[in-house]
């Protein structure tokens, strides 16, 4: 490395941090645009198969830096990151994606705040540390240690390490605001006086502390938000770094992060009919709501799977209705068996899928493409899986609740109401796949069950599906 | 480089994230996470410099981690949504050129 940084220009300064630069530049063109590849399936693949290969190029032109002056400490990282970050990718399952972005976020955010305090470290015994470095420093460590532990104990959650209930004290959101004023508070001491090491080190501290308490009430069904959230801080962690460190390309990426962070936990917020403040400091679904009485309500009927065969088999067009418990049981290879019965009948086979289904935006259709499933046949926009429902012969529930409920269509008093919701009582016939009769995670009934045009056929996701295609096959036998 | 010039870029950078990020479509939401997560492992840049800075021991430990740390980052990161993206299927292109 050293030779090659000599070679270059005689190891003239200036033009290894020429390279350096052009280097980050055609890094932070080839992020953009693999991120533009993302609006399209077909073209997604080798956008970001680009944008990997500006990360190298960064990395290689970063080995020019003249502050370098021993590689030793940096290869052994590098090997030892690639080792423990290639299984990990390979092996994990997309069920467990959501724990898997949230692992990724925590390790992105320790890099960002240890970069913040070497940094700290180092300016502060060169005397160079200036109130604008010193606020930049104090936001990476700020949002970096919050992301941190809000992403293991999303983590924790997720992975079922703790439990995905909320957990709530009295007088939590007090807690929580008192934690935030003080590390503001010492985040802007330190930029009054940067050379308090205090300051610095307790905005670290306290924002490692704000990180497990914030993510502590917050639900199971909530992760699409939170996860999000943690997404746009890890950005604005990796953004300020590079205010820090004065580079761009940090910038340019940490902003990316931030900003499509952002739009992803309001669109999941809006689709859960929830605001962001209500997420954060509301724990819904805590008290469960139970005040709604079941004792009025009519027992729902059921149907067996020979029947429900039969009818599938000779269904003309059939919508399934994918939710996370869904993918818990691992259903969605079964399903795809199903879904070419169903067509090798002559039928069609549609999916709806909810942007909030799963534990992270977009989660099911990933599960579902997993399964070898057309992305084609995925309905991610509500309103068409709406039109679509309405014309559909047999739609079919699978291991979802509150995203089929209608009382956000109908009931004022539901915390439902005005959730973008799928219809499937607008098709001639509703099955619901359910494992027994329990109620969603915001804790509220769902009168869907109870419909005139519905039919639950209880039982593991799984097993349920797996009788179906066995009836159908037998059925095609019997011909 | 100023602070100002830094804003700026930030704020652009930002502008172009809203932009483009926000025409992504749900169904490929999870492969853009992790995508912008793989992305952000850019981290690494400052943690490489802070590693072979040699400021002494403690610094040197402290950059030693979080190279491994963004390393992971970006490798698992990269990885994982090119996995995803290998998985989005459509049969009338699948013809050929799908290998891999």
């Amino acid at each position: 490395m050293f030779l090659l940084r000599e070679s270059l220009g005689f190891g003239s300064e200036a033009v290894a941090t020429t390279i350096m630069q052009a280097t980050y530049l055609a890094a932070s063109v080839m992020f953009i645009l693999g991120l533009k590849s993302l609006t399209r399936a077909d073209s997604a693949r080798r956008g970001m198969q680009q944008a990997a290969l500006g990360m190298f190029f960064a990395v290689i032109g970063t080995m020019l830096n003249q502050h370098i002056l021993t590689y030793q400490w940096i290869m052994i990282g590098l090997v030892v990151g690639a080792a423990v970050g290639y299984p990990m990718a390979m092996k994990v399952a997309m069920t467990s994606m959501p724990q898997f972005i949230a692992f990724s976020h925590a390790f992105g955010a320790i890099a960002a705040t240890l970069v913040g305090v070497v940094e700290y470290r180092e300016l502060t015994r060169e005397g160079a540390l200036t109130s604008g470095l010193a606020g930049a420093l104090g936001f990476e460590v700020l949002f970096g240690a919050l992301t941190v532990t809000g992403s293991f104990m999303a983590f924790g959650k997720l992975q079922e390490l703790i439990t995905g209930r909320p957990i709530t004290f009295k007088g939590q959101n007090a807690v929580n605001l008192l934690l935030m004023a003080v590390a503001f508070g010492s985040f802007g001491y330190l930029i009054y006086n940067p050379m308090a090491a205090w300051a610095f080190y307790g905005v670290v501290g306290l924002a490692l502390f704000l990180g497990i308490s914030m993510v502590l009430p917050i639900g199971g069904g909530d992760m699409p938000v939170v996860i999000s959230l943690l997404n746009s801080y890890a950005g604005l962690a990796a953004a300020a770094t590079g205010f820090a460190i004065g580079n761009n390309v940090l910038i340019i990426a940490g902003a990316l992060e931030g900003a499509g962070g952002f739009i992803l936990s309001v669109m999941m917020s809006k689709a859960m009919n929830r605001s962001f403040g209500n997420v954060i400091f509301g724990a819904f679904g805590s008290a469960p709501s139970a005040a709604k009485k079941i004792g009025e309500a009519k027992e729902p009927k059921t149907i067996t799977a020979e029947d429900a065969a039969t009818q599938l088999a000779y269904a003309g067009s059939v919508v399934i209705i994918p939710g996370y418990g869904m993918a818990v049981a691992q259903a969605q290879h079964v399903c795809r068996e199903l879904h070419e019965l169903i067509e090798a009948q002559g039928g069609s086979v549609k999916y709806a899928i909810h942007p909030v289904a799963g534990r992270m935006p977009g989660h099911l259709n990933v599960i579902m493409a997993e399964a070898g499933i057309d992305y084609g046949a995925l309905l991610t926009d509500v309103d068409d899986a709406n039109r679509v429902l309405g014309s559909a012969d047999i739609a079919i529930v699978i291991g979802g609740n509150d995203i089929v409920n209608p009382d956000a269509d109908e009931d004022k008093s539901s915390p439902l109401y005005g959730m973008p919701i799928f219809r499937p009582w607008t098709s001639k016939v509703t099955y619901v796949i359910k494992r027994g009769k329990g109620v969603g995670f915001s804790g509220v009934e769902n009168p869907l069950f109870t419909l005139d045009t519905t039919r639950m056929l209880y039982g593991d996701a799984k097993n349920a599906l797996g009788t179906l295609v066995k009836e159908i096959k037998a059925l095609n036998e019997g011909h | 480089m100023t602070l100002m010039m830094q804003v700026y870029v930030f704020i652009l950078a930002g502008f172009v994230g809203f932009l483009v990020i926000g025409k992504v479509p749900p169904l490929l939401h999870t492969p853009l996470m992790s995508a912008t997560n793989a992305i952000s492992g850019i981290s690494l840049v400052g943690a490489i410099v802070a590693a072979g800075g040699q400021h002494g021991k403690v610094s040197t430990i402290l950059g030693f981690i979080a190279v491994v740390a963004a390393a992971t980052n970006v490798v698992a990161g990269f990885l994982i949504t090119d996995r995803m993206l290998g998985m989005f299927k459509h049969p009338p292109k699948k013809t050929e050129g799908g290998a891999k």
